[in-house]
């Protein structure tokens, strides 16, 4: 049995807080569970929040990058959120930039964000 | 075993003709060390406090060459040792001197001196193993004496570091390093670290990174800086550098550094505008007589 | 290469047969990696480096064992992780090397990746024997 990373939503967002070190089966589940909420809750923005992790190796930085495509392909904006230093920078060491994923400090900055590319959207 | 025994007993009268040099019926070795030691120090160190750290290393001495020890590293010396340790280190952090230090030790030798003029021949054979003995003393002493040294130098070059490398807000939101001077591998990587961990502590999305100051990079820390901004960006924040010098924009292009995507400007006031207008902050120059 | 073990310490070994070995492996290489005092950074890259060569030794070695301790050299302290299985080998080392190539569904960077974040890396890999990566990461 593997656990489960809940996903919650806030107006036309997904929000997802990583809280605790994940197993790789908890990494892909949270991918395809992701992907069918985006499509059945109509979302616009996805928020994953990794202020808790204190590593993130090429698996977890892949789903991101995953999740990112599939949400654009959905028609919706994925921002990874609370990234910390370190880990930043060990990623940039592993080899993996992230390219297409957009980011932002903290949570309540990946929300500003989402709404302002959703306004341009729409103008 | 007769054989086993009896250099176990010559082992023993070893151990007791060194002890008896150290501890004279009627004469206050320690003391005496005390007093030819103070002569060194000039007063840096108080008798009270010679007397202790003296004091006690003639007991533990007494104590490790009673029970056999023929060597500075032996099992039986490590009393001595820590007390050494701690000797030398004190004197170390004091800024003694590596001779200052060591005469701690050899300043004993001194005082047994006289039995080689009035001593049995024993006894002067003995004074010849305590000899060995005190000059391994004695460098230990200067090693570890040296070993703090290094520690205190290595302590003040990180934080000489730090105070060469300040992080500072310029505006809500906007941050800057201001470099001046050469960049080494090891000193962009602190700087850098420092660069990340204040867009977390003020919550900003744009940095500057200021390099009008330095005179020239070469590869590592051209990636050091890449790598900075890359990391930046992942953790959701913009970096700018700004002030590249002709020279140095040179090495970047001769080295074949990936500079794409990253923003550039002549100036850190240029650099300054630009963050301003990315966080959406307006400028607008007053009309004269308007104040 | 031959870790420098610290003497009076010796290292331990765990099992690397299910996921979930991964996450405590984790765990574990944050414990060693604060006793030794690395940085917060070298303790993100070591653990980092070891989660990739775990990975590596259940997905592609079809399991195996890791032994991780302390390990000392010229007064310098580190951390040290021996990942070994007797899966498959690897035939062509240098390709493994390279970023971006993989024979599974990963991307390429484990070992790649995992040599750039430690300071020592050593891999002895046989064709049908098995493979041990070696990594130490020192504090500075």
């Amino acid at each position: 049995m593997t656990e489960r990373v809940p996903i919650l939503r806030i107006g036309e967002v997904l929000v997802v807080s990583i809280q605790f070190d994940l197993e790789d089966q908890t990494v892909l589940r949270l991918q395809e569970d992701l992907a069918e909420q985006i499509v059945r809750r109509a979302a616009r923005g996805v928020i994953i929040d990794i202020t808790a992790l204190e590593i993130v190796d090429s698996f977890v930085g892949r789903m991101l990058a995953t999740i990112a495509e599939i949400s654009r392909m959905l028609d919706a904006e994925t921002v990874v959120v609370g990234m910390r230093p370190a880990v930043a920078i060990t990623l940039v060491e592993l080899g993996l930039s992230l390219g297409g994923v957009s980011t932002a400090l903290d949570l309540e900055k990946g929300l500003a964000r989402l709404r302002r590319s959703t306004i341009s959207d729409e103008a | 075993m007769t054989d086993v025994g009896g250099s176990h007993v010559a082992e023993q009268g070893t151990a007791v003709e060194l002890v008896g040099l150290l501890s004279v019926e009627g004469r206050d070795v320690a003391g005496e060390w005390v007093k030819q030691v103070a002569g060194t120090l000039k007063g840096r160190v108080s008798v009270a406090e010679l007397s202790r750290e003296l004091g006690e290393l003639h007991e533990a001495l007494v104590q490790a060459l009673g029970q056999g020890a023929a060597d500075v590293h032996d099992e039986q010396m490590s009393e001595v040792r820590a007390l050494l340790t701690e000797l030398s280190r004190n004197r170390a952090r004091q800024g003694f001197s590596p001779t200052e230090t060591a005469v701690g030790v050899f300043a004993l030798k001194q005082v047994l001196e006289p039995v080689l003029q009035d001593g049995t021949s024993e006894e002067i054979r003995a004074f010849g193993r305590l000899s060995r003995v005190l000059d391994g003393l004695g460098l230990f002493t200067i090693e570890t004496y040296t070993q703090t040294r290094e520690e205190l130098i290595s302590a003040q070059a990180e934080q000489l570091m730090e105070l060469s490398t300040p992080v500072v807000r310029l505006w809500d939101g906007v941050i800057a390093v201001p470099l001046v001077g050469t960049l080494d591998s090891a000193r962009t990587q602190v700087v850098m670290e420092k660069l990340l961990q204040a867009l977390v502590e003020t919550g900003s999305e744009q940095a500057i990174i200021d390099i009008t100051g330095v005179p020239a990079v070469d590869t590592q820390v051209a990636q050091h800086l890449l790598k900075t901004i890359v990391a930046a960006r992942l953790m959701g924040a913009e970096c700018t550098v700004s002030g590249i010098r002709p020279q140095i924009a040179q090495t970047i292009v001769a080295l074949g550094i990936e500079f794409d995507g990253i923003v550039t400007k002549a100036s850190l006031a240029d650099a300054l505008k630009l963050a301003l207008r990315k966080s959406g902050v307006e400028m607008v120059a007053r009309k004269a007589g308007q104040l | 290469m031959t870790a420098p073990w610290l003497p009076d310490e010796a290292p331990q070994i765990y099992a690397i047969t299910h996921n979930r070995d991964v996450v405590s492996i984790r765990q574990t290489i944050r414990v060693l990696a604060q006793r030794c005092r690395l940085s917060l950074v070298d303790q993100t890259k070591m653990i980092t480096a070891a989660s990739e060569l775990a990975r590596n030794t259940l997905v592609y070695g079809g399991g195996g064992a890791v032994k991780a301790g302390l390990v000392e050299k010229d007064g310098r302290r580190g951390i040290a992780a021996l990942f070994e299985d007797s899966g498959p080998g690897i035939a062509d080392v240098n390709l493994a090397m390279t970023d971006g190539w993989t024979s599974g569904s990963g991307l390429g960077l484990g070992l790649s990746g995992a040599r750039r974040l430690v300071d020592e890396f050593d891999l002895v890999t046989e064709v049908g024997v098995g493979t041990t990566v070696t990594v130490i990461k020192w504090a500075r």
